[in-house]
């Protein structure tokens, strides 16, 4: 088996003195897995993956990404935001850029590239997520559903290797939940490394080869998601999972 | 893969501490080399500033009256100034002998304000509370009646002149600012564009030329025969730049009631005025308080430029009670000090009174 | 099925609201023309009972009065219009002058407030709070006196290298005024379309290759160099006029007035308070996710805070920046308390000697709602062009 992309290694994390938020989390990603991470609120999901861009920074313990340990080495946490990309819940487009603005910003200022190949690199993504005709509007203008793929099309621009989603349609109005997920499950079949936190389980028994549930800050259960919504070991799991399944 | 057997993990205090004073010194005074650079520059400023200061203001300073010991070598900031004449200072050119008059004014008048900041009496009966403490203030101020000798207005001055200038104008702004408010959202073009070109005429303008105006031209307004007294001119002038300010401010909050309560009110059968009084004004209102608090704060700094049209409020009774008497006048510096720190105490309490209300409002919004 | 014209309006009726609303106004109209013919007839006999003339044509007569500084020399022969326009210019002069200075010091003290030292961020409020609370009049009054009672007497100032300090203010060499000067100007005003040129080729060649060039020091280091290069041309003058002790008073060289510089202190160290205030609210104002956003694709602080963070936060700073431009600009008409000629202390000696109350105070007025209008006007196509396009 090749080395995996992602390795939590006894990663532990507080929030102040007292708030253990990770504790002893050990997690390996394989390359072109696609993992789901669910759980209660406050159980730590969106913290981990916060960490594996160093959005968070983890207080013990080891976080290996695509061969690069992150710490404190602003080299190293550059290198590693290259390589991954991240979809918010609130999609944090940014509202003075147009939508191809949003998308060339990054690849013309920190990757160098020219403004003519980035504009074809992003019309590029902005077709797979099929927004391509709202080039020059404004987010503002846009419905939710749209905005979070044309944030989708954004952090593809800078050609990632693993793709983190922290509850990428939690902010969404019923009706376009959909649109996303279907643009989502796309990629997935794509071959992207894929690692969503999200509480939408049929896209989780769709796309998914790992559920891992999470609970107070622990790795609680990890499954494939047939034994896992099927066949919950855990009490705990089987607890969240009455809940969400219940209504 | 198959699910491993779940141990529960306790919860474990963190390996090094991040709360508590020595790593908010470190991470707040030493986080990185500039800011340590930052740190022994700044510190080493205030370790020579801050004792020098300190033995001016307050170790080596003189307390007593006396303009000898003020005037000794090596000696600190005289307070002997403001000991010798802060009666001057606080109360003006008020007769000396009657001054217990305007001080009990001002305690019934502060503990009115005060009062009318606490929740509690946020009640109808406040209006004629308020209406009571003024008459009570003019009787006793004015005099002429009950035996109290009768002390012309020209004679009022320095804190309770403050604080009477800054309350009734306010007080009377603030009607004249909702009428101002509601009619620039009026659908009546004549009525809005009245309101209009009174709040962008006044905000234009300075302080000053609304007070010169009020001075030199109101005596040209009154018809022959009649004075106006130079007390109700200056209100009336700062009552009318109060008002203008205010008038925006409440607009803001009108703005921000969403149409569709005025919606729900008309399918109810409510009137204008009843739907103003009744749903839109007590939400605005609440939203509105803590700028209502900063025009009260600006009114209030504002009267100091009374000082201008001969009216001697604090800041003018300072200058009359040290530009008169040589022997004190070289102290003036300490005079100022302490109106400044007068002032400062009133408008520093007012600005954290209104940052409490803003929390209370927005605590009731949280759900 | 062709579209219909919409249906004529409806006949009038007595009771509908429009009647209602015509009705109002009339009535409201009428009290306010009442009560404006009450004053203006009252005035019209006040005056001509205290036998004060009416009308603008003393602007033509002679002022018979000095002012203390002007930008251009000023005697007491000339007409009072033209000690108006004295006033207006001094009034220009402090405000623009204090505006320049108050931006940046209040955007530093401002930005401060983020600062990661602990003790920066507690200066910076301590600076808010102390001069937001205390009255620009008392702040104005408490630097003049600094200035004419701590500060020494002409006789024997401060010297510090070369300048000098004492009540008589602040003297200065200039340099004197030679061709090469105008040469060095001419260089310079020749510089700003170099570089401006400069720029939009480094910005082509960025867009087209990815490389940035530098946007800001070039283009500076262009003007100053074609500046520099017309002073040589026309000589290089390096005369300067020094300021020296004279008997009574330092002679020579440039002046500052105590009165001119107590006015821009004090305006500039209480209008910066709140323009610190404004730039805080607006930098807070963006929500952090954008910054988090940014981080995540790789931007560095620099380009985070440049491209991302700062365009967002001038939206929200720029209109209530220039309200405290406007007070900056109105509160200098205090400087009447401290003898300083501006426009308000000229109208209050004009009113003094000619009684003439009701045209001196329109002028005054005048000034400043002009100034109000032009601001607010631009503010409003500012606000228009820059406003971030919703649905």
């Amino acid at each position: 088996m090749s080395q995996p992309i992602v390795t939590f290694d006894k990663v532990n994390k507080w929030y102040g003195n007292d708030f253990h938020v990770l504790r002893d989390i050990d997690l390996s990603v394989a390359k072109g897995e696609r993992i789901v991470i669910c759980g209660p609120s406050g159980s730590g999901k969106s913290t981990l993956i916060r960490c594996i861009n160093r959005l968070e920074e983890h207080q013990q313990g080891r976080l290996i990404v695509d061969g690069v340990e992150l710490s404190d080495d602003v080299k190293a946490i550059d290198q590693v935001r290259k390589e991954v990309g991240m979809v918010f819940q609130q999609f944090n487009l940014f509202p003075h850029l147009t939508v191809l603005e949003n998308l060339t910003l990054s690849p013309m200022w920190v990757g160098k590239t020219p403004k003519k190949e980035a504009e074809e690199k992003a019309m590029e993504q902005l077709q797979r997520v099929r927004i391509a005709e709202q080039a020059s509007k404004y987010p503002l203008q846009l419905s939710g559903g749209q905005q979070q793929r044309v944030a989708i099309a954004r952090a593809l621009c800078l050609k990632p290797k693993i793709m983190l989603f922290d509850e990428p349609t939690s902010a969404l109005d019923p009706e376009m939940i959909k649109e996303v997920l279907d643009v989502i499950i796309e990629l997935a079949n794509q071959g992207i490394t894929m690692i969503c936190v999200t509480h939408e389980m049929g896209f989780a028994k769709a796309v998914a080869d790992r559920v891992i549930f999470m609970d107070q800050g622990q790795i609680v259960e990890q499954n494939n998601p047939n034994d896992f919504f099927n066949n919950p070991q855990n009490e705990r799991s089987r607890d969240f999972l009455s809940k969400i399944l219940g209504h | 893969m198959d699910a491993q057997t779940f141990q529960p993990i306790a919860p474990r205090p963190a390996p090094g501490k991040t709360e508590g004073l020595l790593p908010w010194m470190r991470s707040n005074l030493f986080g990185n080399w500039p800011t340590s650079l930052g740190t022994v520059v700044l510190g080493a400023l205030l370790l020579w500033l801050v004792p020098q200061m300190l033995s001016w203001t307050l170790l080596r300073a003189v307390w007593v009256p006396q303009v000898e010991a003020c005037r000794m070598d090596g000696v600190g900031a005289c307070w002997g100034v403001v000991a010798e004449k802060y009666r001057l200072i606080i109360f003006g050119r008020y007769p000396f002998d009657e001054q217990w008059r305007p001080l009990v004014a001002t305690v019934l008048m502060v503990s009115i304000l005060m009062a009318s900041c606490a929740r509690a009496f946020w009640k109808p009966w406040l209006a004629l509370l308020w209406l009571a403490v003024l008459g009570a203030f003019f009787t006793i101020m004015f005099g002429g009646v009950l035996g109290l000798s009768r002390i012309e207005t020209d004679r009022w001055g320095g804190l309770p002149l403050t604080i009477l200038l800054a309350s009734l104008s306010i007080a009377m702004a603030f009607p004249v600012a909702l009428l101002v408010a509601l009619g620039r959202r009026s659908s009546m073009p004549a009525i809005r564009s009245v309101c209009t070109v009174y709040v962008e005429l006044i905000r234009g303008v300075p302080l000053i030329s609304v007070l010169f105006m009020a001075s030199f031209m109101f005596p040209l307004f009154m018809p022959q025969g009649f004075t106006i007294d130079v007390l109700i001119r200056v209100l009336v002038g700062i009552t009318l730049f109060a008002a203008a300010y205010m008038a925006e401010v409440i607009r803001g909050g009108l703005q921000a009631i969403p149409k569709g309560q005025v919606e729900a009110a008309a399918t109810l059968g409510l009137s204008y005025w009843q739907t103003q009084r009744k749903i839109v004004l007590p939400q605005a209102l609440a939203m509105v308080v803590p700028g209502i608090m900063n025009g009260f704060i600006s009114t209030f700094k504002d009267t100091s430029l009374v000082t201008i049209v001969s009216l001697y409020e604090l800041t003018g009774s300072m200058g009359l009670a040290l530009n008169s008497d040589a022997e004190w006048r070289p102290f003036k510096i300490e005079g100022y000090l302490f109106i400044a720190s007068l002032y400062f105490l009133f408008c520093f309490s007012m600005s954290r009174y209104s940052h409490w209300v803003e929390k209370q409002v927005n605590k009731s919004k949280l759900r | 099925m062709p579209t219909r014209t919409p249906p004529k309006k409806k006949p009038f009726t007595w009771r509908s609201q429009a009647f209602r609303a015509l009705v109002y106004q009339v009535i409201a109209v009428a009290c306010i023309a009442l009560v404006v013919w009450f004053l203006a007839h009252n005035t019209a006999t006040n005056m001509r009972i205290r036998g004060i003339q009416s009308g603008f044509d003393f602007l033509t007569s002679a002022a018979g009065f000095d002012i203390g500084e002007s930008l251009y020399p000023f005697d007491s022969g000339e007409p009072y219009w033209h000690a108006f326009l004295i006033g207006v210019t001094n009034t220009l002069r402090v405000a623009v002058l204090g505006i320049v200075l108050t931006t940046l010091l209040g955007t530093l003290i401002g930005m401060g407030r983020f600062s990661r030292n602990a003790l920066v961020r507690g200066l910076c409020v301590t600076y808010v709070e102390l001069f937001r609370n205390i009255p620009v009049l008392l702040q104005l009054l408490m630097w003049y006196l600094l200035f004419t009672e701590v500060l020494p007497a002409s006789t024997e100032p401060l010297v510090m290298g070369p300048l000098f300090l004492s009540k008589g203010g602040l003297n200065f060499p200039i340099p004197v005024w030679a061709t090469g000067h105008v040469w060095a100007t001419a260089g310079l005003l020749a510089g700003l379309p170099l570089a401006w040129l400069y720029r939009r080729r480094a910005v082509k060649v960025f867009e087209r290759t990815g490389r940035t060039g530098s946007l800001f020091w070039v283009p500076l280091f262009i003007v100053m160099a074609v500046g520099v290069v017309g002073w040589l041309v026309g000589g290089a003058p390096v005369a300067f006029d020094h300021p020296k002790q004279g008997e009574f008073a330092i002679e020579n060289g440039g002046a500052l007035t105590p009165e001119f510089l107590s006015v821009l202190l004090g305006l500039t160290i209480y209008t910066a308070a709140f323009v610190a205030e404004v730039v805080r609210s607006g930098v807070q104002s963006v929500p952090r996710g954008q910054g988090e956003a940014a981080s995540a694709l790789g931007l560095s602080p620099a380009q985070e805070m440049r491209l991302v963070m700062l365009p967002q936060a001038l939206r929200v700073i720029i209109p209530p920046m220039t309200n405290q431009f406007l007070n900056l600009t109105k509160n200098s008409s205090l400087a009447v308390a401290i003898g300083y000629p501006d426009v308000v202390s000229i109208a209050n000696t004009a009113i003094n000697q000619t009684g003439r109350a009701v045209e001196c105070v329109s002028v005054i007025m005048l000034v400043y709602l002009s100034t109000s209008l032009a601001t607010s006007l631009l503010m409003n196509w500012y606000n228009a062009r820059a406003a971030i396009k919703e649905r």
